[in-house]
């Protein structure tokens, strides 16, 4: 687990390193996922212990998101005066693209990737 | 009367404990996670509903913790950091399931390539329309302009672009979680069920909110979620500036 851990945030540094040293808009962790990605099809797929400690991170992936989430308390009051715009906007923005990218999937999709066909 | 007193000679233990907790990271961290437990424990007992989603059962069970105890945000969040740090090795680890399928996703690179620019267009600018079209103010818009991608992104792009950012990142945890509990019902109402459709969608419109329940439904759904988060975290940060500039001044 440690191993795998260290790995992980290996990758993650050399994704800051070259997103900052290059000046480039990505996110350095998701440069890092580009990197693992890569080195994962060099070698042929993880480790035992990289799939445990991936495995184990992303499922309680949700629970990452709680302490930004907490935030809220910090802009009660803008929340509190502008609830309708910020509500409208996210309930439509969010169905609107919900919809236009799984539509849009689903048209270039071709047929025999449906589910049903699947072997 | 007695007891009077007791509370009297115990009251300054209370405060000097306290006073310890309040300046530990301990207690944020040990807060975060029970209250994520008691989320997840009131999702099952829902029978895993995507109404009772987690996080935001988690974040209103530390609201209302914090709020009754007095507690400010910035003092929670020394000990929450060090979940919030996990983000980062979580989304490198992304790379693991899609490396997994990635077969799968080769074979859909057009029309995935082509839904995920639709999407995240249609994401920043109906945000911004909506908002404006209802009055909201100028730094509101800035923030709600990246509301669709992981919170680290959304956080940069809304400073580089005058938003506020620890607004957006709000923004961006009600977004995870409104997609999260409302894709099921609308995709079946459109009749989309090829998971590699309603992952992606929910993986551009919902980030890693909508992403963790799309592997809890699927891994096949997951990693098309995963790929476009990812994807739409690089697409959003070079699309917002030159977008939000346009719509929102």
């Amino acid at each position: 687990m440690i191993a795998a851990l260290t790995q992980l945030l290996i990758y993650q540094l050399a994704g800051e390193i070259v997103a900052r040293g290059l000046g480039l808009p990505v996110p350095g962790p998701v440069l890092g996922m580009v990197f693992l990605f890569a080195a994962l099809s060099l070698a042929g797929g993880p480790s035992p212990d990289l799939q445990r400690t991936g495995q184990g991170l992303l499922q309680h992936l949700s629970l990452l998101f709680v302490p930004a989430g907490t935030g809220v308390m910090l802009h009660l009051g803008r929340v509190a005066e502008e609830w309708l715009p910020l509500a409208a906007a996210l309930v439509v923005s969010t169905a609107a693209t919900l919809a236009v990218t799984a539509l849009t999937m689903r048209l270039l999709m071709p047929k025999a990737a449906a589910p049903e066909d699947r072997p | 009367m007695s007891g009077a007193l007791d509370a009297f000679a115990l009251s300054p233990r209370l405060g000097e404990l306290w006073v310890y907790l309040a300046a530990s990271p301990l207690l944020g961290l040990t807060l975060t996670l029970a209250a994520y437990q008691a989320a997840w424990w009131l999702h099952r007992k829902s029978g895993g509903s995507p109404l009772a989603n987690p996080v935001l059962l988690a974040v209103a069970l530390l609201v209302t913790a914090l709020t009754l105890s007095g507690t400010d945000y910035l003092t929670y969040f020394d000990g929450a950091q060090f979940v919030h740090f996990l983000l980062g090795p979580a989304t490198v680890a992304l790379a693991i399931p899609l490396h997994a399928q990635i077969r799968r996703v080769r074979a859909l690179a057009l029309p995935v390539l082509a839904a995920l620019v639709a999407g995240s267009v249609t994401a920043i600018v109906s945000a911004v329309a909506v908002g404006k079209l209802l009055g909201a103010s100028a730094p509101t818009l800035l923030s709600l302009a990246p509301k669709s991608v992981t919170t680290p992104i959304a956080m940069g792009v809304a400073e580089r672009i005058g938003g506020i950012p620890s607004l957006t990142a709000v923004l961006v945890i009600a977004t995870g979680v409104l997609g999260a509990v409302g894709a099921r019902y609308l995709f079946d109402a459109m009749k989309i069920r090829e998971p590699a459709a309603r992952g992606l969608a929910i993986g551009v419109a919902a980030h890693g909110i909508g992403t963790a329940r799309a592997f809890q439904v699927s891994e096949e759904a997951g990693v098309f979620a995963a790929l476009a988060m990812g994807l739409n975290g690089v697409l959003t940060a070079l699309l917002v500036p030159p977008l939000a500039a346009a719509l929102a001044g």
